[in-house]
Parts: C-alpha cells; structure tokens; sequence
C-alpha cells in the first residue's frame, strides 16, 4: 500500500514535469533552442495567479487563467524581443541570451516580490480516500494527472490536425522551405511560445500547489528536471515528453522513499545517462545520421 | 595526352625526394588473383590495390549496392559512373566504412579491412574527397593540409605542451611538405587564408591537397569537378595524372564529365540501381548498348 | 624562426599582459590601494581564468557544449583540501602542500573526466549538453554525502547515503579533525591559496592550452569540432583526441577547484552548482569562443562587474542579465556584424599593405 502511495505521487509530480516537458519539447522541436527561461516562467505564473487569488479575491481557476494570459503574453514578448533577432545566430548565443532571460525574471520577482517565500493556496484541496484510509490522494494530484492527461492529447490533436499545428511541424523539419510554402515562420514560432508558457503558467499554479513555497528560484530545478524529462522521452516528441515525464517523477519518488532522499536527482540523472547511452535520442526520439 | 601512359620520364624532383619509394613498397600477395576484372598491363603481375568481392549494403530493404566486384590495379585511374542515385557515392562511403557493408569483403592491398574503423583505413592507404566539399572552413588553407599530415608527423602530447626539440622539428618539415602539396595545385599563395573563403574550384583542389598530404595508396575523388569551367576542369585532369605519375598511386573517381573520365580513365566501372551494368576501357564502355541505355533510356538507345 | 606566425605572437602577447597584470596589481597590492574585498576577489578570479581557459578547451576548441564544468572544479575543490589538510602535520611549506594539492586535485578530476568522458563523448549537440548538466548535478550530490576525518591513524571516509550520519561517526581519535561534513561542505580550512599561486597556475594553464591549440593535436581536435567526418576520413582518431581535450579541460578545472576550496575556510558543494557552470560558460562565450585571450578578460570584467556594482545592491543581478542579454543581441546582430567585418577587412588589407611595403 506504501508503495502505491508513492508511485501517486510519483506520477503526479512526473505530471507538473510532462506538463512542463511538453512546453520545453515544443519550443525546443520548434526553435531548436534550450529555453532556459522556461523554468522561470513557471514561477512568474505561480506569483501571478497568487496574486491575483490573493489581492483580487478571484476563485483559484480564474487565477490560474489570468496567469496563463500574463505568461502567454511574457513568452511572446520574450521571443520576440531576445531569441528573435538571434534567428541566424550560433545556438550557444541563443543558449546564453536564455540564461540571461532566467536571469532577468529572477532577480526582477527577486525585487517585485522579495525573497521570503509567499504560501501558496492549492487550487483544490482535500483527499480522497481509498481502501478505509490506507490510501490517501489529495484532489490536487488528480487534477494534476487530469490536466496533464487533457494537455497532451489537445496538444497531440492540434499538431496533427490543425492547420497551425501542421505549419508548426513544418516549421521544424525545414523553416525555409516553410517559408517558401507560403507559412509566417515567426508567426508560428511566437503561437509557440505562447503555448508553451500557457503550459508553463498551469505547471505553476500545480507546482505551487503541491509544494506551496513559492519564491523567485522556484521555477530553476524543476526547469531543469522537465528538461532532463525531455529529453528522456527524445526531445521534440510530445508523447516522449509525457513519456519522459512520468517516468522521471516516478523514478524520482521511488528514490527518495527506496534508497536515499539526498541522492534522489543524481539518481534520477543516473537514470537519463544510461537512456540515452542505449538509446541517443530518448526513448521515443528519432535518430537520424550525417548525411555523407 | 595519352591515357594510361606513365610519365616516369620526367618527374618533378621534389616528390622522389621527399616521397621515399620504399614507403610503397608492398608485402608480397596474399590472396590469389583470380578475378574476372582487368588491370592495366603494368599492374598485372601485383595484387591490386584495391579489391571488393560481392560488396553489398542494404538500407532498410532497399538494396543500395549489390554484388560490387572491382579490382584496381596499384597505378590504374579508374572511373565510376553511371546516372544519379546509381550508388556511386554510396561505394566510396562503404570503402571508406563511413557506411557499414551488409555483405561482402573489401580488400586493400591484399588484407581484409572489415574491422577498421574509417580512421584506420585512411591509415591503412585510402584517402579521399568529398562530393559536398568537407574543408575544415574555419582554418587557413595550410592547416587543413597540416591536418592532413596528421599522421605523418609523430610527436606526443607532452613534447607539444612543452615545445621540446622533437616538436619544433616535426612541425618544421610537416609545414615545408604542407607547402609542397599546396604549390603542387597552385595554392601556395593561399597559405594563411581561410579554407572556407577560397573560391570553389581552389576548395576542390585543396580538398585533393588534404587528402594526398595523407600519403594514400589510393585516392578516391567523389566529383573532383563537379561546379569547374573547361579550363578549370582541363587543369584538374592534367593534375589527376600528375598525381598518379609522381606518387604512383591509383585514383578512382565519380564523375558526371564524360570527357574527362573517358580521357584519363583506363577502366570504367558504370553502376545503375546499385548494380554494375559495364565494365571495361573507355572504348569499351563508350560502345556498350546497356550504358547508352542506362543513360539515355531505351528510346534514346534505338535511335543512337 | 625568422618570422613568427599571427598565432605564436597573439599566445606572446597574452603572457605578456597577464605578467604585466600580475606585477601591476601585486604593486597596487603592496603599497595597499587594493581594499580588504577587492583583494579577496584575486584569487578567485585566477580561479575562474583557469576555468573559463579550460572550458574553452572543451566548448570552443573541441566544440562540444559542456554544462557540468564546475563539477570538475567541485572534485578538484575536495580532493585538493583533503590533500592539504591530512598533509598539514607531515608537511610544513605551504607551497608544497598548495602545489600538492592542486595536483591531486588535477589528478581526480582528470580521471572522473575520463570516466565521464567515455559516455559522454559518444553523445552531440544538446544531448551532450544534459548529459554534462547531469553529471554536474551528480557530483554535486555525491559530495553532499562525503564525511571526512583525518587523525594519527590517516583518513576517514563515510559515505553518508542515508543523511542519518553525523561527523562523530567518523570516531576520530583524538587530535583527529574533520575535513568535510556533508553537506556544510569542507570547513574549518587552513586557508593556503595565495594570488601569487593564482598567477603561476593561470600561467600554467595558458601554457599548456595555447601550446596544445598550435600543435598536432589541436589541430586534429579542431579538425574535429570542425567537420567529423573529413577529420576521421583523414586518418585522426575522433575519440581519442575529443577525450584528450575532455580530460585535459577537466584537470585544469581540477586544479583550479583545489586552489579556490584552499581560499575559503568554509565551502559548500552546492556552490559548484549548475549556477557556477553557467558562469563560467557565460565567461567563455562572452570573451569568444575558442579565443583565450577573450576568456581571460570577459572572466576579470565580469566577475568585478557584480562586485563594482554592489552600489546598486538588489539591482545589480538584474543589471547583470540586461547587460549579458544585450551583449549577446550586439554581438550577434548582422549589420553590426557586417559593419565589424569592412573594419576588420580594411585592417588587414592595410597590414598587407605595410608588410608589402617593409
């Protein structure tokens, strides 16, 4: 029963990770950048639907919605004044103009909001009882899981079917012949940015929830790890990212009850390392060769 | 000019001098020649330099190459050509196992080089060049050539690190050979230039510079002039020969431009769908109904 | 040599400026115009040259994006105060412990380079980089878990997995002292580190990076990060010299690690977090890739950047990441770019020009 109980939380902390994964993925598979300032964002929608629960007074999922509007509103802008004029430019300058974005949010809630960590209101509260008491699951694990569930089947639906979804794969395999077809490349990637940090803004207000201190370097491990998550399940690849997801929170949960709670990232990172040593493109990632 | 003459009458001194002969002298056959192939009469009598037996590389059900048999003679210039997508680029990479053969044995020099590695074989004695050019760009023009005496010069890391006297001599005689190779395509000049920054047909002939400076028995040219004017392709063609007489290797070589593989080239190899349709001379191929067809289609094989 | 090459006098001018730094700042040093905390930031800062030196090696020279440097800096850190602190009753000159110490510490961090080398060079790109990250992040949590103790009777290692030890598990005997606890890191440090050792070990590492850059091997490694498949189908061996550069890039930031942890009394393992990579990436990146000389200058201007401006005090990380996002948009912008290009070009068109002449 014990080991149930973990494995609920494994997979409801693996669903914040997917949920954030899957804004990473796409971004990446789309821009074929490492968006640092992805983690960042999570925190700027915790601080925000916070905020807004707190001073405004509105129910927890109008909260949510205005984060998600204020952080789809901070991802274009972010695209569109940092990572766009570095269209053409080396992946690392791109890379480093990211850590310069997480820079710049942190240290701007660092002065907005101050250090202290504020405490987070979950979204929903209470637990559901299983089997007379012996499992417990609070709802916020569930809605979790439900979200996260809901995220990827749209985002898996959209991509397919869609018109946008489609000049999105398009804009990832080849932007110039994109281009040639009559797709507004920069369009495409701005909608992508706004999805992403809408996703971003979910995963706040459920992170928050979960671990409800919320303070300016709250979005930077969790980044990292729904980093680490996408690239486990092959980065680019959206079912990969649930994939990846899941299993890291799982993995990550069962470490910490099982063998060691301060070892716990480095077995998950463990973990990665020998992924991608059987598999170099993630689990569900393609593999594909120089051509000579 | 005539094809397949060797011009040992007059070679341009600097090469016998700094290319020791005994470098290429070859152990003794391993395998006996028996081969439905020819090789130039003054190749006869030695193993061929290059030897594949029922090569063959399937990519995902599709038979890329099949059943390459071809022998090289140790000073032949050899062509292989043959219609876009014929494969002909995929036998270079299998040569040099950028591509992993699914059957068949590729012989250098009599010994089997199924377990090299592509570093190995350029050890082993083949060279070669690239169809997209492959420069290293962001370097001048006489360290891609430096680079390609990699292996030619022998110092350890430490003797690097600490400039000891082994270092300053491997590096001294390593950049007057550099030169050499480079003034042998004209590019002396260029020296200290970057790679990427030389016109194309400069980057082709430094390409060629790179990969002799590896001392090869065998050098493969994937379109050496392939983007060349006439007088551009004119020179290469006197060069390819140049090459061949000064350092007695063999070449083989993919190319589109008909005059140049039918002029310099004594055996053809033609490919279609991955499978040898001709071999021969150039007289040979030029008359054999099958190539005409390949190239021009059936219609265009009647009407000839 | 009659004449030197661009190369060989651009390595002869940046020992020349770091000598002439060196001897200025010890000046200003001596005669006290340097206060209590701008002294304090020598070290340091020789410190992050030799990382940023070395990371160079890896990111611009073999080209491979590395985001776990300061994991090498962590084992060379421990290693090199373990080293020093179990020597201080054996040995008494400071410089030989100190010397010892970095040596040790180059030593680990070479090999943990090495080990980690093997699955990481198989990896490109991105993957390369996490993987990095990963292994950064590992090392970090292992040293977390180190309780050491040194007394008559030599070491004591525990590795703590559980958390539940303490450092009197270590049943040290008497006179016996504990080097490192957990996770409060190495504490209780004689502090050894000197900026004159800071010079020689910059010194050491510019040596050896520009000397290997302007050899074989840096040629092949180069060759490498340029076109993989033209460096293996001329006959280098890519493995073989990608781990050359690994490893080497490692025991620098190895010996680095252990002068910087013998500068502080206390020090965490969490301060050679992700964080720290990231830095000294920033370093590299700003000062040029491949460029060493670009290192050494943006590691010093950037490393007294926060400092200088700690007038600002809460806004000075923000100015920071204004002016690394700025940088970054400048550098990278095409018609500055072009504009740089003409002006380079007309430079050297008039270098010719004068060397014609001469």
């Amino acid at each position: 029963m014990k080991f149930l109980a973990y494995l609920v939380s494994g997979i409801s902390l693996g669903s914040i990770y997917a949920i954030i994964a899957l804004g990473y993925t796409m971004v990446y598979g789309i821009a074929k950048m490492l968006n640092f300032a992805h983690g960042d964002v999570i925190m700027i929608g915790g601080y925000v639907s916070f905020l807004a629960a707190k001073n405004l007074g509105v129910p927890p999922l109008v909260s949510v919605l205005i984060a998600m509007a204020v952080c789809t509103v901070l991802g274009i802008v972010i695209e569109a004044l940092a990572y766009r004029p570095l269209r053409s430019a080396p992946s690392l300058a791109v890379l480093i103009t990211a850590i310069g974005v997480s820079y710049l949010l942190q240290n701007s809630a660092l002065l907005i909001w101050g250090a202290n960590p504020k405490a987070y209101t979950p979204v929903v509260s209470g637990t559901l009882q299983l089997f007379d008491g012996q499992l417990s699951i609070s709802y916020i694990s569930l809605l979790t899981v439900a979200c996260c569930i809901v995220i990827m089947v749209a985002l898996t639906l959209f991509t397919g079917r869609t018109k946008m979804g489609k000049a999105m794969r398009a804009c990832s395999e080849d932007k110039g012949a994109a281009q040639l077809m009559g797709i507004n490349v920069n369009r495409t990637i701005s909608l992508t940015f706004a999805i992403g940090s809408a996703l971003a803004a979910i995963a706040g207000a459920l992170l928050c929830s979960f671990s409800p201190a919320l303070m300016p370097t709250t979005g930077s491990m969790p980044g990292i790890k729904a980093f680490t998550a996408a690239v486990f399940g092959g980065i680019g690849s959206i079912p990969g990212a649930f994939l990846g997801g899941i299993l890291l929170g799982v993995i990550e949960a069962l470490a910490r009850a099982y063998i060691s709670t301060q070892l716990s990232n480095s077995i998950v990172f463990a973990v990665l390392i020998i992924v991608l040593l059987v598999r170099p493109a993630g689990l569900l990632g393609k593999y594909t060769q120089e051509k000579v | 000019m005539t094809a397949g003459s060797l011009k040992n009458q007059n070679p341009p001194g600097i090469w016998d001098a700094k290319m020791p002969q005994d470098v290429r002298v070859r152990r003794d056959p391993l395998v006996p020649v028996t081969r439905t192939s020819f090789l130039p009469e003054r190749d006869a009598d030695k193993t061929p330099i290059l030897e594949c037996i029922d090569l063959g590389i399937t990519f995902g059900g599709l038979k890329a190459v099949d059943n390459f048999n071809v022998a090289i003679g140790r000073t032949e210039i050899a062509g292989l050509i043959g219609p876009n997508g014929a494969g002909k680029t995929t036998i270079f990479n299998l040569l040099t196992k950028v591509y992993q053969p699914t059957h068949g044995t590729i012989l250098l020099d009599g010994k089997d080089i199924a377990a090299m590695s592509t570093a190995q074989i350029n050890r082993a004695g083949i060279a070669r060049t690239f169809q997209n050019i492959r420069l290293f760009h962001n370097q001048t023009v006489l360290d891609n050539v430096l680079i390609g005496l990699h292996n030619e010069m022998e110092y350890g890391m430490g003797s690097a690190i600490l400039r000891l006297p082994g270092y300053w001599k491997a590096e001294r005689i390593a950049r007057e050979r550099a030169m050499e190779y480079l003034s042998l395509f004209h590019l002396e000049g260029h020296a200290e230039e970057l790679a990427g920054s030389l016109p194309y047909g400069a980057q082709r002939r430094l390409e060629i510079a790179r990969a002799l400076a590896t001392n090869p028995s065998l050098l493969l040219l994937d379109e050496p002039a392939a983007g060349m004017n006439p007088s551009e392709t004119a020179e290469l063609m006197e060069n390819i020969e140049k090459i061949r007489d000064t350092f007695h290797i063999a070449i083989l070589l993919i190319e589109h431009d008909m005059s140049l593989v039918m002029n310099i080239c004594e055996g053809i190899v033609v490919l279609n769908f991955g499978r040898i349709i001709a071999k021969g001379t150039p007289s040979d191929i030029r008359a054999n109904p099958a190539v005409i067809e390949a190239y021009l289609g059936r219609k265009g094989a009647k009407t000839l | 040599m009659k004449k030197l090459s661009k190369g060989a006098r651009s390595d002869l001018i940046t020992y020349a400026a770091v000598i002439l730094a060196f001897i200025v700042v010890s000046v200003l040093k001596s005669n006290g115009s340097l206060n209590r905390s701008q002294s304090g930031l020598l070290v340091p800062i020789c410190c992050y040259i030799v990382m940023a030196v070395s990371l160079n090696l890896t990111v611009g020279i073999l080209g491979d994006l590395s985001l776990g440097h300061a994991g090498f800096m962590s084992v060379g850190a421990f290693t090199g105060v373990i080293t020093a602190m179990s020597l201080m009753n054996v040995i008494p000159s400071v410089w030989l412990r100190l010397t010892l110490a970095m040596i040790v510490g180059a030593f680990f961090a070479a090999v943990i380079g090495f080990l980690i080398g093997i699955p990481v060079l198989r990896l490109t790109g991105d993957y390369l980089a996490i993987v990095t990250l990963a292994f950064g992040e590992i090392i970090k949590e292992l040293i977390t878990c180190l309780l050491v103790g040194v007394d008559s009777e030599g070491l004591h290692i525990i590795f703590n997995v559980s958390g539940s030890k303490t450092a009197n598990d270590l049943k040290l005997l008497e006179g016996g002292r504990v080097i490192i606890k957990g996770a409060q890191g190495a504490t209780g440090t004689k502090t050894i580190a000197s900026f004159t050792a800071g010079f020689i070990l910059v010194m050491i590492a510019l040596v050896i990076v520009q000397n290997l850059i302007r050899s074989r091997q840096g040629r092949a490694i180069m060759a490498v990060r340029d076109n993989r498949i033209a460096a293996e189908s001329v006959g280098i061996n890519v493995t073989r010299y990608k781990m050359m550069a690994f490893v080497t890039s490692a025991a620098l930031a190895g010996a680095a690690g252990a002068l910087f942890g013998l500068n502080y009394s206390n020090l965490a393992a969490t301060k050679f977090d992700f964080n720290t990579s990231i830095l000294v990436l920033v370093f590299v990146v700003l000062g040029g890739l491949g460029n060493i000389w670009g290192s050494i200058i943006a590691t010093v201007v950037l490393y007294i950047l926060p400092e200088a401006l700690r007038g600002f005090a809460n806004y000075r990380m923000l100015i920071y990441a204004i002016v690394l996002i700025v940088v970054m948009l400048a550098t990278n912008n095409p018609v500055l770019k072009t504009y740089r290009e003409e002006l380079r070009a007309k430079f050297s068109r008039k270098d010719k020009k004068e060397a014609a002449d001469t």
